[in-house]
């Protein structure tokens, strides 16, 4: 997909962010900078990792493409598909099933209409499941792009799908500002 | 309220700025060690402390230092674990979020100690709003000439970066955590060589969690022996306690070592007790990997002494009648909660993280997670619940990192304490078909 890759390039800002984080390590070591690149790559890209921005990432670090894909496979918070606007992902781990996570699934499920693991008609919503995201205090809760939401009821969760429904993609880089009380 | 050691100041307005952090004291750790103190000193100071590793494991801190190759020509590394990723455990996002400047002081007093030039927190990528908190307390350390060349006027030179993670719990197993740092799968490393002499880059490391990074702070500044005064025995100092589930008041709280367990689940100054007016069931004390202990066995000792939140107390009675102080993370839960379906959760948990490096944890994980998935619904057999020991026990102790006897503690330690329930799921499998079946009976016999 010659053509395809030609496409793939970090706009300037990110380009200059992307050489100030390979600068964070010893010469020679710019492999390390590969997670950040990542995660800077999902944000810009839609959301995910598309073999050909792997294979951009790769040469921006100057390893081989195979360096990246099997690092982009072990870490969960890389999309090797693309994924809805808002990528909700509710924790589902020992405390916060205590507190009712499988009621937010639930209903998460009947308004948007799809089950875990799907993306909406529309590819305005993706719903996850997810392990222990170190908010159990705080439980129920769901991570969308950078932003937890916590203490979270049927009812807000219902309200924040309402008032995210009314947004752009949510970013993977900087949270957003949403209140559901 | 007991004394507070690390969060004395999270409720001043402002306290995540660096005006105000400074205002409040902070950063003296820093003077003194630099201006005062030779890198050996302040190790002293950080042995004398009885530190011990605040992350789960409990390793004498000072000790860990010791260990940390000085002889050697490569470059010395010093990175943060903040990968937080024990499920029940939420105290160093409590932490890094409210007063960031703290890790970022006890970075440079403990970088100094070292003999590091560069060092690295390593966050959990889910964290990246808190990355954001951490890279903005950096850049004003800099701008006040805490970090970069010449630090306070010395010759002391030190850079520090936030790192992101990108959702591994395993990479919170040390060596695994370094391979990641390389930009490479989390899959830990065998030991020896230890990270002491062979870690970042094959350079002399030292990775500490975020709140034994941040109690060096108040040892430095009281000295190691004034700090080892707080607390009981060989669990001195402070622990910040993260508690989650069935209570009245979840959250992290700073506790003197020797709280007794009771006080603080009942105390309103801590978790304010049970929700809903329910009766105390069970308790997994430190994070999901220790094992689950049921309420009269949190409360008291199998000898009947009160049980007190250290080290020792937590642990006596062994694994028979006893658990773990691990993380802090105090998970609560109420006698309507089902013990299988708990730890169904934690079964899945870990066999979604294993690595896939050592077959006994890869294969293991999953074969505990259909068993105990099958009993939680109804489709069990008597066999399954030994057969779920047998597994546990073969996994434990047989792999590279701890992530495998993780695994099997809370699976082993929940069939000991609560057999008659597995059983339950057994013999009425009708009763277990709603998901809150215990919940629903409770209400019922109202």
């Amino acid at each position: 997909m010659a053509t395809e890759k030609e496409t793939i390039q970090f706009s300037d800002s990110a380009l200059s962010k992307a050489k100030e984080i390979i600068g964070r390590y010893p010469e020679g070591k710019q492999k390390s900078a590969l997670l950040p690149l990542l995660h800077l790559a999902q944000s810009e890209f839609d959301g995910w990792l598309s073999p050909a921005v792997m294979d951009y990432v790769a040469s921006l670090l100057q390893i081989k493409p195979i360096e990246v894909y099997e690092v982009a496979t072990f870490y969960t918070m890389f999309n090797l598909e693309p994924v809805g606007n808002h990528l909700l992902e509710v924790c589902r781990t020992g405390p916060c099933w205590l507190r009712g996570a499988e009621d937010i699934v639930k209903r998460i499920e009947q308004k948007l209409n799809i089950k875990v693991g799907e993306t909406t008609a529309d590819g305005k919503f993706t719903l996850k499941t997810v392990e222990c995201l170190g908010s159990c205090g705080t439980a129920p809760m769901l991570q969308c792009g950078a932003t937890f939401f916590e203490n979270l009821s049927e009812e807000s969760v219902e309200m924040l799908i309402e008032k995210l429904a009314k947004q752009k993609r949510s970013s993977y880089l900087r949270p957003t500002e949403i209140n559901v009380g | 309220m007991g004394r507070q050691l690390l969060l004395e100041h999270i409720a001043v307005p402002g306290i995540e700025t660096f005006e105000v952090y400074r205002k409040m004291g902070g950063y003296a750790s820093v003077e003194k060690a630099l201006k005062t103190m030779t890198p050996d000193q302040v190790t002293e100071q950080v042995k004398n402390s009885g530190l011990r590793g605040r992350g789960g494991a409990g390793f004498p801190a000072g000790m860990k230092w010791s260990f940390l190759d000085r002889k050697s020509d490569k470059p010395r590394y010093l990175v943060c674990n903040a990968d937080e990723s024990e499920p029940g455990t939420f105290k160093d996002r409590y932490l890094m979020e409210k007063i960031p400047h703290l890790l970022v002081e006890g970075m440079i007093t403990s970088s100094y100690a070292l003999g590091a030039k560069t060092s690295y927190i390593y966050i959990r990528g889910e964290y990246m709003y808190v990355l954001q908190i951490l890279e903005k307390a950096i850049r004003e350390a800099y701008a006040a000439g805490f970090l970069g060349k010449n630090i306070l006027g010395t010759d002391y030179c030190l850079d520090l970066y936030v790192h992101p993670g990108a959702g591994a719990y395993i990479c919170g197993e040390e060596t695994a955590l370094l391979e990641s740092l390389e930009g490479k799968r989390g899959n830990p490393r065998l030991k020896p060589p230890f990270p002491a002499i062979a870690g970042l880059y094959a350079s002399p490391t030292v990775v500490n969690n975020v709140e034994t990074i941040a109690a060096v702070v108040p040892i430095v500044n009281l000295g190691g022996d004034e700090y080892a005064k707080v607390g009981v025995g060989k669990s001195t100092g402070t622990k910040l306690i993260s508690a989650s589930g069935h209570i009245n008041k979840p959250g992290v709280y700073e506790i003197e070592m020797g709280l007794p367990v009771e006080e603080f689940i009942y105390s309103d100054q801590y978790c304010g007790g049970i929700w809903k007016g329910r009766k105390l069931k069970a308790v997994v004390a430190g994070g999901s990997s220790v094992p689950i202990l049921p309420a009269e066995l949190i409360l008291k000792t199998a000898k009947g002494e009160p049980r007190l939140m250290t080290y020792e107390s937590l642990a006596e009675g062994g694994f028979i009648s006893g658990t773990m102080l691990g993380s802090g993370g105090f998970i609560v839960m109420d006698e309507t909660t089902c013990i299988v379906r708990n730890l169904w959760t934690f079964a899945r948990f870990y066999h979604h993280e294993s690595c896939g490096q050592c077959s006994p944890c890869r294969e293991g994980t999953g074969w505990m997670e259909k068993v105990l998935h099958r009993i939680e619904h109804g489709h069990g057999q008597m066999s399954d619940i030994d057969l779920l020991v047998d597994v546990a026990k073969k996994i434990e102790g047989n792999t590279i990192c701890p992530l495998g006897d993780a695994a099997a503690w809370p699976v082993a330690s929940a069939i000991r304490h609560f057999r008659e329930e597995f059983e339950y799921h057994v013999k009425y499998p009708e009763k277990v078909k709603n998901p809150k079946h215990f919940e629903e009976q409770l209400l019922v016999n109202r």
